[in-house]
């Protein structure tokens, strides 16, 4: 594909950015919290890609499964949207964090210290089975850290190199906050890349 | 369950039961890399040509006289991703849709990082 020319004028362009996390850790907070339009929810159907999994029933009364994912955008430039995808929790929907995370700029994995194994499953996720960057956000509920962030790091046993902040996902700015530590991480990875280094993983 | 349903639309209304992949004679890969984020526009709109198309390819194309992504015409339409993926690959394929470029198409290069951070800090808050 053509990498060389910026796009024409008038002709908007799309990023994105995967907010991930286990069941109940603030992703839709966080979608919500900075997109500019009410956030969407699609339903993804799963029909193939289930086969083996979920076992329909025979009389086809339940023709597909579905799984929910929320998202919203923010309009960064009149010629560039920038899109928030949450995904889905449960990790047996891997193939959609695969879909999702295909062209991302990297994804925020949010975490509850209150149920950190919540988000384990996004973790292994983002650093064993994905080459996109990834930061780590703690979601402070009440506004306050319940736990050192060394001992979360070492609680989530997260890489040295893997940037783990905190934010509060019902304030706006705090997310915005989070978007900018992850693009700066991608743009530091990015400078690593054009060095010549390959990024690799443990 | 008959199958004439999904091959003669309009014909008479469309039983639940029909399988989302039969709209696009059971084909679940687009030609074209459609990421959720990724927008389309109709170029030059032509209700004729809305005329001739399916029901669901009729409102894929309707939807896309402003610009909009692939995951908000699933969620807008309620047409599974997969399934618009490849009718919005159908239709542009036929010239109906333009697929807008990416920023993955760029390869993120820093440019296009820059301006995205840039746009960021620049958010009212």
């Amino acid at each position: 594909m053509d990498s060389s020319s910026f796009p024409s004028e008038g002709l908007t362009i799309s990023a994105k950015i995967v907010v991930a996390g286990g069941f109940g850790v603030g992703k839709t907070t966080m979608v919500s919290s900075v997109s500019e339009v009410p956030a969407l929810n699609t339903e993804a159907w799963m029909t193939e890609a289930s086969e083996g999994v979920d076992d329909l029933p025979p009389d086809g009364s339940k023709v597909t499964t579905t799984v929910a994912m929320d998202f919203g955008r923010i309009a960064l430039y009149p010629d560039l949207m920038l899109y928030l995808f949450g995904t889905p929790g449960q990790a047996r929907f891997w193939f959609l964090w695969d879909d999702l995370s295909r062209g991302a700029l990297g994804a925020i994995v949010l975490v509850d210290t209150r149920r950190l194994d919540q988000s384990f499953a996004a973790i292994n996720y983002f650093e064993n089975d994905s080459d996109l960057p990834f930061i780590v956000a703690i979601n402070l509920f009440d506004g306050e850290l319940l736990h050192n962030v060394d001992e979360v790091r070492e609680a989530l046993a997260l890489r040295p190199d893997i940037p783990l902040i905190t934010c509060d996902a019902r304030d706006k700015k705090s997310c915005v906050e989070a978007l900018q530590e992850l693009v700066s991480y991608t743009l530091s990875l990015a400078e690593v890349t054009d060095s010549g280094r390959i990024r690799s993983h443990a | 369950m008959s199958q004439a349903d999904g091959d003669r639309p309009g014909m008479r209304p469309r039983s639940k039961r029909i399988r989302p992949y039969a709209l696009t004679g059971g084909r679940t890969a687009a030609r074209h890399q459609l990421l959720v984020e990724t927008l389309i526009s109709v170029p030059r709109y032509d209700p004729q040509l809305g005329e001739q198309l399916m029901p669901e390819s009729k409102a894929l194309y309707e939807r896309a006289r402003s610009q909009v992504s692939i995951a908000e015409l699933s969620s807008l339409l309620t047409i599974p991703l997969g399934v618009v993926r490849v009718l919005v690959s159908d239709l542009a394929a036929q010239g109906a849709v333009f697929i807008h470029p990416t920023a993955h198409a760029y390869h993120h290069d820093r440019p296009m990082l820059e301006r995205i951070l840039n746009g960021l800090k620049q958010l009212p808050v």
